[in-house]
């Protein structure tokens, strides 16, 4: 790597609807010169607000999908028999048998054991991912194919395109809108980071799924701070959430009020800072608590 | 009936929507909380644990006295799981989905499967629901073979079985939704909820699975959703407005249907909604 070290932001939450991608896009606003990554790849939401124009697609061909010729096929069953994702569909007496591609792993037991060789092992094309320009900076995004697989190596590819123009063009920060959860695309977003901030809500869902996307970040070694949404639905419950956080080590980014302008901003395709709500300012105090840059309307 | 509660986006009301149902129904019914990565229904159906039992996944294990190095397993797998640098090979658990190509490969009979933990398994009974949930241990990327193991507890004795999916349209959302019978997508009418409802309807088309449209949080966008499903002719079955006591209720783990009985109207309809559909082989597309 050439030139100072580029730092990456991940956004991140757990349980799913917290409000990842609009504070995402308020931090896109807010920082100097970012690139924007949303790794949220079966879910991407962070182009309607920041309404990129696409400058490159690329297609994301990963693993392979068993394809059985139905003409060479002697019905034996062996691929059924060998099958563990339950991928294999029988046809019938003496029939031939098919893969259900949305079931199938891309493992190639069945094409390995076919005694008659009937079974072919193209390419999967899993989905696109893209590089486009937004009113905040170049941005890296991505389409998974319905109901494709590997939405990790999908997440990694988005990521290290975006630490590529960040190392290329110059940028110090990379801003990664992250995937609910604790799984693959989660792990993927995370590891060898900078920081991580988890966005949860004050409910008793927030809080639990909390608790387990801080114990994977300190798995990796993450810093990670925690900023509780909606704080003013339930004060009691923020207290207890920003305790467990603490304990757990992380930090405390702060509180976001309740506000409908929230789903306003959204409507418009603004980010929340760009518009007078009243929680532009709770934002604000958020990135700046991060500690990553200056908040670029001050300067 | 299996009934599968998904959404594209998260944080719509999946949760919200299908502990509500199974109280609804009540006595009998089968509520599997699929979304293993972050479990929540047991937040609010809080009942007397009746099983507990851990989940593995078959993963090699190499008798370095019979292996000679030949590398095949290496060149099989397709995950880089296992990896041989002309020694005995190298295992990398996280990585190894459980194919089990590699001892099939082996000419020498050097590998066997052994167990690695990947999560858990819960039963509880709540009042006559019975409530099955996975719990992925931490740190573990693969959700699907827990979320199997999950479906594998259902009992086929005639009862509705609601199956709460995790958000997303990826691999965990196909292994909870695949042989369900009918599908509810939970959205709210905002950019965000319209997009990832469309993922989701594209999703279930493919699966070939009939489906609904649950609308959440009315009132706080506009009618795009609305006019999507109107255009594409997918039923509108359940509408729940932006009321901050339901907000509030969830917070504190509580069922709408109980902390709010006005409540309990909109999720009978809903029920009569599927039904009617499922009978009259109805609109869903």
């Amino acid at each position: 790597m050439t030139g100072a070290k580029v730092e990456e932001l991940v956004i991140i939450s757990g349980k799913g609807g917290t409000g990842k991608t609009s504070l995402t896009a308020s931090f896109a606003v807010l920082a100097e010169f970012p690139v924007l990554a949303d790794c949220d790849v079966d879910a991407a939401d962070l182009h309607l607000i920041l309404a990129p124009t696409v400058r490159e697609r690329h297609e994301f061909r990963s693993g392979n999908e068993a394809v059985i010729r139905s003409a060479d096929c002697l019905g034996c069953g062996k691929c059924f028999e060998l099958c563990r994702f339950g991928a294999v569909v029988p046809g019938g007496e003496g029939e031939a048998y098919a893969i259900d591609p949305v079931a199938c792993e891309g493992c190639g037991v069945c094409v390995r054991f076919c005694p008659a060789a009937a079974i072919d092992f193209p390419e999967a094309l899993c989905g696109e991912w893209l590089v486009s320009e937004t009113r905040c900076g170049p941005m890296v995004h991505a389409r998974l194919g319905v109901a494709a697989e590997n939405s990790g190596k999908l997440v990694s590819t988005v990521r290290s395109e975006a630490r590529r123009l960040a190392n290329e063009h110059g940028h110090g920060l990379v801003i990664v809108d992250g995937p609910p959860g604790i799984g693959c695309p989660v792990i993927a977003s995370l590891t060898g980071t900078s920081q991580a901030l988890v966005v949860t809500e004050p409910t008793v869902s927030g809080e639990h799924d909390l608790e387990r996307v801080l114990k994977l970040a300190r798995h990796f070694g993450i810093p990670t701070s925690v900023c509780v949404n909606k704080w003013d639905l339930n004060p009691s419950m923020t207290e207890r959430i920003e305790a467990l956080a603490l304990r757990a080590g992380a930090r405390i980014a702060g509180r976001i009020r309740y506000d409908n302008a929230v789903t306003a901003a959204q409507m418009l395709g603004k980010a929340v800072v760009e518009t007078e709500a009243p929680s532009a300012g709770d934002i604000r105090r958020v990135w700046e608590a991060l500690g990553l840059q200056g908040n670029k309307e001050k300067s | 009936m299996i009934l599968a509660v998904a959404s594209g986006k998260g944080g719509t009301g999946k949760t919200t929507v299908s502990v509500n149902l199974a109280r609804t129904i009540g006595s009998g019914v089968q509520l599997l909380d699929c979304d293993v990565e972050e479990p929540n229904a047991h937040l609010f159906l809080r009942g007397r644990q009746t099983g507990n039992e851990v989940v593995s996944i078959p993963i090699p294990e190499v008798d370095e006295s019979l292996c000679d190095a030949c590398g095949e397993c290496g060149r099989f797998c397709r995950y880089h799981a296992i990896v041989s640098f002309g020694s005995s090979p190298l295992v990398f658990p996280e990585l190894c989905h459980g194919c089990g190509g590699c001892a099939l490969v082996c000419p020498r009979g050097a590998i066997r499967e052994a167990g690695r933990r990947v999560g858990v398994v819960e039963t509880q009974e709540v009042d006559g629901i019975t409530l099955v949930l996975g719990r992925l241990d931490i740190g573990v990327a693969m959700a699907p073979p827990l979320i199997r193991a999950v479906k594998s507890r259902m009992k086929n004795n005639g009862t509705t079985v609601i199956l709460d999916a995790p958000p997303g349209t990826s691999c965990p959302v196909i292994a909870t939704l695949r042989g369900s019978d009918f599908v509810l997508l939970v959205t709210e009418p905002t950019p965000f909820g319209l997009h990832d409802l469309q993922l989701a309807v594209d999703m279930v088309r493919e699966l070939t699975i009939p489906f609904g449209v649950v609308v959440n949080r009315m009132g706080i966008g506009d009618d795009r959703v609305h006019r999507f499903c109107r255009e594409q002719g997918i039923p509108i079955l359940l509408e729940l407005p932006d009321d901050r006591r339901i907000a509030e209720a969830y917070s504190r783990g509580e069922l709408v249907v109980d902390a709010l009985p006005e409540y309990h109207s909109h999720f009978a309809t809903l029920l009569w909604n599927i039904k009617e559909i499922r009978n009259g082989g109805g609109r869903a597309s």
